[in-house]
């Protein structure tokens, strides 16, 4: 009797995994050579050009400055550590030898050449809403970079997460494979925006939560995320800002890197900002500005405006320089007004208003300590414009003081917890960057 | 390591550690004395100079936070030293001891771009991160607004005869 459930159970066992084997196998695509330079246009290698920059390829794919999309970027997740390939057209360490099958069919389905399945960070469960013609101008693109002979380092992934058979499980669990549908309720310009967006684009890739498994909780969609050490804010209305990201504002920020009434864009949306967008049309850039203040169901201007001021002003009723006995309100005062302080009416992106700016009211301090910390660099934020860092001439103890002013006199947020240890975290990992 | 810059319209190199600050890099490596320490830790802007027109405390800027940038420092102000801000101070007579008066006119060039017409309240704010030992302030607060009303004369002049010009 026994022997026979045994058996029943090992016959069903290996039926499992026969099914699973069948699902999860993929098959290997032909190489090609590396294409030539003549064989696309100057018109599809230009909107190629673009919608890389939409998609960022660069920033993850590149570690070495004078070898872009040579790959090596070191990606740490809970599962150990992920370094990005090389994407260069190099036939024996880039994807030279793909052909546009087989790249179709890694973005779309984020399986490699070889049938090997991809790792998401890879975020293919974006890349798969993209058009025919986009990953064809896509290719066409990369194939006609330089290709630079780099090999990056392994992937660092324990056990068994770095077996990537188990990843087609992965994908039945998580992955939506399909072109981006139109949303026939909103307008063109809209859905040309959400098509960049979770596209391209893959915003939620940062502004989303992730799982247990990895995967963006679709339960906490655009609710803001902590990745890479930085704080990716809400884009829905959980956002915590004053007011709401308005289409102008959102259009100012993406086009220029900074709103006045949000704050400025910092290290990995300085990236996707300067890098990244600045090739993007006006067109697309104002198709994502309507789609995202949708999303944030967003005010009309004049009432944006009016919660900006009043906010302010709300901080400076409550200040009176002759009495300062805070030590974080003194540190303000003499550190941090002088290019911070705005009349409530007409905040200028320029000078970033800590009653507005999206790093004061964040539920993590992560954001505004490491901006006090190592300032703003004239990379970042609106071009030409920098601010000096703090992190050699305060104490933890004292920007502790600063930031807890900040936060309890700036925003009626809660308290951070534990935020003297949060800066003291800090220091070792922004030196270290 | 070499950073590269312009400095009042001129380029210049600097082969110098990059964590420099750039106070040190003006005062020891370009012969620019004019821009002066007072704490090191962007507490009293004495060290206030314009990058790109903005004003920055020099003293806790590293240089190679700069490298390519255009910085304005005291003696660049104006080409035979008269800008309106400093035609006040001398009017006004402003300076006592004149240690802090470098970057208290740096921070009152970048103040009046953002306030052209500053009220008190708005130059307490913006001025409130350059201390005086001397308590100058009464005077410095003087001279701004003086220096203000020109330039905003000026402007309003410049913007007539260009009207009329067009007719």
């Amino acid at each position: 009797m026994f022997k026979k459930i045994l058996g029943g159970l090992l016959a069903f066992g290996v039926l499992v995994l026969a099914i699973f084997l069948l699902i999860a196998w993929e098959s290997s695509i032909e190489p090609v050579s590396a294409s030539n330079s003549d064989a696309f246009s100057k018109e599809q290698i230009n909107r190629g050009e673009v919608l890389a920059g939409l998609g960022n390829c660069e920033t993850c794919h590149t570690t070495d400055p004078n070898k872009p999309l040579a790959g090596g970027r070191a990606m740490p997740t809970p599962f150990g550590t992920l370094y990005s390939t090389n994407i260069t057209p190099d036939p024996k360490t880039g994807i030279g030898q793909w052909s546009e099958e087989a790249f179709a069919r890694a973005m779309r389905e984020g399986v490699a050449r070889s049938g090997s399945h991809l790792f998401p960070a890879f975020p293919y469960t974006h890349f798969t809403k993209m058009s025919d013609d986009d990953i064809s101008d896509l290719y066409a693109y990369i194939m006609s970079q330089p290709a630079i002979q780099a090999e990056p380092p392994e992937n660092t992934l324990e056990f068994p997460f770095n077996i990537r058979l188990l990843l087609a499980g992965w994908k039945l669990l998580f992955f939506d494979e399909g072109r981006y549908e139109t949303d026939t309720s909103k307008s063109d310009v809209w859905n040309r925006g959400a098509y960049i967006a979770e596209g391209a684009g893959h915003c939620s890739a940062c502004h989303t939560p992730r799982n247990a498994l990895g995967a963006e909780d679709a339960g906490k969609a655009w609710d803001g995320a902590i990745i890479n050490n930085w704080y990716a804010p809400a884009l829905n209305a959980s956002n915590r800002t004053p007011s709401s990201w308005t289409e102008t504002e959102a259009y100012e920020y993406l086009r220029n890197g900074g709103s006045r009434f949000h704050g400025v864009a910092v290290g990995s949306m300085a990236d996707v900002v300067h890098d990244g967008l600045k090739q993007a049309p006006d067109n697309d850039l104002r198709a994502l500005a309507v789609w995202l203040s949708d999303l944030a169901q967003a005010s009309d201007e004049q009432q944006a405006s009016k919660r900006s001021a009043n906010a302010i002003r709300a901080v400076h009723n409550t200040q009176n320089p002759s009495v300062m006995m805070d030590e974080g309100e003194r540190l303000f005062t003499y550190a941090c007004a002088a290019c911070h302080y705005n009349e409530a009416d007409s905040p200028s992106a320029l000078r970033p208003d800590m009653a507005l700016n999206s790093a004061i009211s964040a539920p993590t301090p992560i954001n505004l300590i490491r901006v006090t910390l190592n300032g703003v660099s004239l990379k970042e934020g609106l071009p030409e414009a920098m601010m000096p860092g703090f992190s050699q001439a305060l104490s933890d103890r004292q920007i502790t003081s600063l930031l807890t002013y900040l936060r309890a006199t700036h925003t009626d947020q809660p308290a951070w917890e534990n935020l003297e240890q949060h800066v003291r975290d800090q220091r070792p990992q922004t030196q270290a960057q | 390591m070499a950073t590269e810059f312009e400095l009042n319209g001129q380029a210049v190199t600097v082969d110098i550690e990059s964590d420099t600050p750039l106070l040190w890099a003006l005062r020891d490596d370009l012969d620019s004395t004019g821009t002066k320490y007072g704490c090191g830790i962007g507490m009293c802007g004495a060290c206030t100079v314009l990058v790109n027109g903005r004003a920055i405390r020099s003293c806790i800027t590293p240089v190679e936070a700069v490298s390519g940038a255009s910085i304005t420092t005291i003696e660049g102000l104006h080409p035979e030293g008269n800008h309106p801000l400093q035609k006040a101070w001398i009017e006004t007579q402003t300076p006592q001891c004149g240690y802090c008066q470098s970057g208290q006119i740096m921070q009152a060039a970048a103040m009046l771009k953002d306030f052209p017409d500053p009220t008190d309240d708005q130059i307490n704010h913006a001025m409130g991160g350059n201390l005086c030992r001397c308590m100058a302030y009464v005077r410095i607060r003087k001279a701004i607004k003086m220096a203000a009303e020109e330039m905003n004369a000026r402007d309003n002049t410049a913007q007539e005869t260009g009207a009329a010009a067009d007719e």
